[in-house]
């Protein structure tokens, strides 16, 4: 039985670790490429082990931008990314967690109508209102701004459902205590609601966060400047199809810049995440 | 310090469900009110309508000389104590029970003032900065009766506070709220469907069953003239015992009446191997279950020869027709199977109308 648990434990450490590297070593070699001379990425002659550019190619990315189509820095890239990620995440929790709590703890005539119009919205992503979409942000002037960028994408039947479900836990006890209280609706929703829902707030801001980073279709039509332009929107335009030699360490060293916001916000949020879930109790 | 006063208070439910139907009852100033009945009676409604918390459907109702029907909860003075104790899950036990003072915008020394003292009183002082989750059943419930005390309000309303807690737990703090109301002698409005909360609790007692009263007064008296066999067997543990009576089947004369229901209290039952008392009454027994709890014993006894037993009928919580328990005190009884005789003189029984809805005395 000992060995055969030794054995076992081996075993599934190493599918773990072929896992891992499955995953990880592309973006190693994403990083080396990053680090090489251009010229010997071109010639295939690319060593497994990072080069000595890294700071000569970095400093390039962000501050000067590559020599092809786009000449925008990648530091710009990169911020427009982030309000638009963050407009996106933020503005979407705002939206929702009101209307959750408008459906939750309102009786208003036609309560179930709004929520089931808001529960249809799901059927309606970007992809399918394009054209509708696109002919509504540019009549009001939308286009190459950050609110055209963040706004056709704020409205989210996924969040309003998720807080919907959370505050109808909430035992009602709680309410009525707040009501006797003296807390209004207002208080109620700030002192009581809001405390109740960080734990929910951190882990949707989490997915809305990567959901608006990964945005690549709508960035692409709603911009057309490239100082607007999104870091998405920005590797596919460096990649250059036509007799121009890709410049393969920007590309991939912009890939590697892509990647860390996403990684930094889930490490940073996973920590509140984890103390919000350890701390509330309903 | 105010008095509570329900006039014909009336509830129905959009749907047309009557919770309560027609409620009259007077709290005094300081005294201690407890509305007790099965599940399902309207009770807690009641109380919620007292506290504002469901809209009242018709009648009055009057806190200290004023009418609150249309008075938001927290403007009408009461302080509620939840089943569940509703304690905000965020906040430290301090803050939960400076938020209400907080929001009627008490000085902050007034409002750190008032929850130490309450603090002090139910002994959990050293748990001000602790959240609620981190405090046992017990303590939570403390917090929970800070929360309402430091609002020094006109009505204490509880809902079943104790009702989460142990068997132990529950009888230390049944003490100690009893204690604690007398101590501010506030008034206070108290729902249980426990009979003995009810019995030990209350200055006056309000048995609800159906949406309506069955029987308001002094817990005692209640128990010893229940108004309708609904309250006989309600108050009272183990319940009443109750079988169908006629006149002229034991000594018991009742001028112009065509027959009732007879109830006997268990402890009121003695063993014997004689007559009944005059007057009295005799029920010949064959013992099926014998409970003992110590100090006293219980023994369930069948009627020995009596179909028409099912005459009474049986309502929840009631013995199944025909079962008679006798109490005895002490650990002597007689054993499974044989065959006893019970007897209770006659200033012991009571006697019900043939509906079990009035009483008619001896």
């Amino acid at each position: 039985m000992v060995e055969n648990e030794g054995i076992r434990r081996y075993v599934a450490h190493a599918i773990l670790w072929i896992g891992i590297a499955i995953v990880a070593f592309p973006v190693y070699l994403a990083f080396v490429a990053s680090t090489q001379d251009n010229a010997v990425i071109a010639n295939g002659q690319m060593s497994l082990w990072p080069g000595g550019h890294f700071i000569e190619t970095y400093y390039k990315t962000l501050f000067v931008g590559s020599s092809g189509t786009t000449r925008e820095p990648v530091g710009m890239m990169l911020l427009n990314s982030l309000i638009m990620a963050l407009s996106i995440a933020l503005g979407k929790i705002f939206i929702s967690i009101l209307s959750a709590y408008a459906i939750v703890f309102f009786r208003f005539p036609f309560r179930m109508t709004v929520f089931w119009i808001i529960f249809i919205t799901l059927m309606l992503p970007v992809e399918v209102r394009i054209y509708p979409t696109y002919k509504i942000a540019a009549d009001l002037n939308l286009l190459d701004s950050y609110s055209g960028l963040a706004l056709p994408l704020i409205a989210s039947a996924t969040a309003t459902l998720l807080f919907r479900q959370f505050f109808m836990t909430v035992p009602d006890e709680l309410l009525e205590a707040s009501r006797i209280d003296g807390a209004g609706p207002f208080r109620f929703f700030k002192d009581t609601l809001l405390p109740l829902s960080r734990t929910n707030m951190a882990a949707l801001f989490v997915i809305l966060f990567i959901y608006g980073w990964n945005q690549y279709l709508w960035p692409l039509l709603i911009t057309t400047r490239d100082d607007m332009q999104t870091i998405q929107v920005g590797i596919r335009k460096m990649i250059v199809t036509s007799d121009a030699l890709t410049e393969w360490p920007v590309v991939m060293a912009t890939s590697i810049l892509a990647m860390l916001p996403p990684v930094l916000v889930v490490i940073v949020m996973q920590k509140l995440f984890v103390r919000g879930l350890v701390e509330t109790e309903k | 310090m105010a008095n509570v006063v329900l006039r014909n208070v009336r509830k129905t439910y959009p749907g047309g469900v009557e919770a309560i139907k027609g409620v009259d009852f007077e709290v005094g100033d300081g005294q201690f009110c407890v509305l007790v009945g099965p599940s399902g009676c309207g009770k807690s409604t009641l109380l919620r309508m007292v506290a504002g918390l469901e809209t009242i459907t018709s009648g009055e109702i009057d806190i200290g000389g004023r009418v609150v029907n249309q008075i938001e909860p927290a403007d009408r003075d009461i302080a509620m104590v939840f089943q569940n104790y509703a304690l905000y899950p965020h906040m430290s036990v301090y803050n939960n029970m400076a938020y209400g003072l907080r929001n009627r915008g008490m000085a902050k020394p007034e409002i750190d003032k008032r929850v130490r003292e309450a603090a002090q009183i139910l002994e959990i002082g050293p748990m001000l900065d602790r959240k609620p989750k981190q405090l046992s059943g017990g303590q939570r419930q403390r917090v929970a009766m800070g929360r309402a005390i430091v609002r020094q309000p006109k009505v204490f309303l509880f809902d079943e506070p104790l009702s989460n807690l142990d068997a132990k737990l529950r009888i230390a703090m049944r003490v100690e709220i009893r204690k604690l109301q007398r101590r501010l002698s506030t008034t206070a409005i108290y729902v249980t469907h426990d009979q003995l909360e009810a019995m030990t609790l209350a200055d006056i007692l309000v048995v609800m069953n159906g949406g309506v009263v069955e029987q308001i007064g002094n817990p005692l008296d209640i128990y010893q003239k229940p108004a309708t066999t609904f309250v006989a067997s309600f108050i009272g543990a183990p319940p009443m015992n109750l079988t169908p009576f006629r006149p002229g089947e034991t000594g018991i004369a009742v001028s112009g009446n065509a027959g009732g229901i007879l109830g006997v209290r268990p402890e009121d039952l003695t063993l014997t191997s004689g007559t009944a008392p005059d007057g009295g009454v005799r029920y010949d027994l064959t013992v099926e279950a014998i409970e003992r709890v110590g100090a006293e014993t219980f023994v369930y006894g069948a009627r020995n020869g009596t179909a028409d037993a099912a005459a009474v009928s049986s309502r929840p919580g009631e013995l199944p027709p025909g079962e008679i328990i006798v109490r005895l005190p002490g650990q002597a009884a007689p054993a499974i199977g044989e065959r006893i005789v019970a007897v209770a003189p006659r200033d012991k029984l009571h006697l019900f109308a043939a509906d079990g809805r009035s009483r008619i005395e001896l």
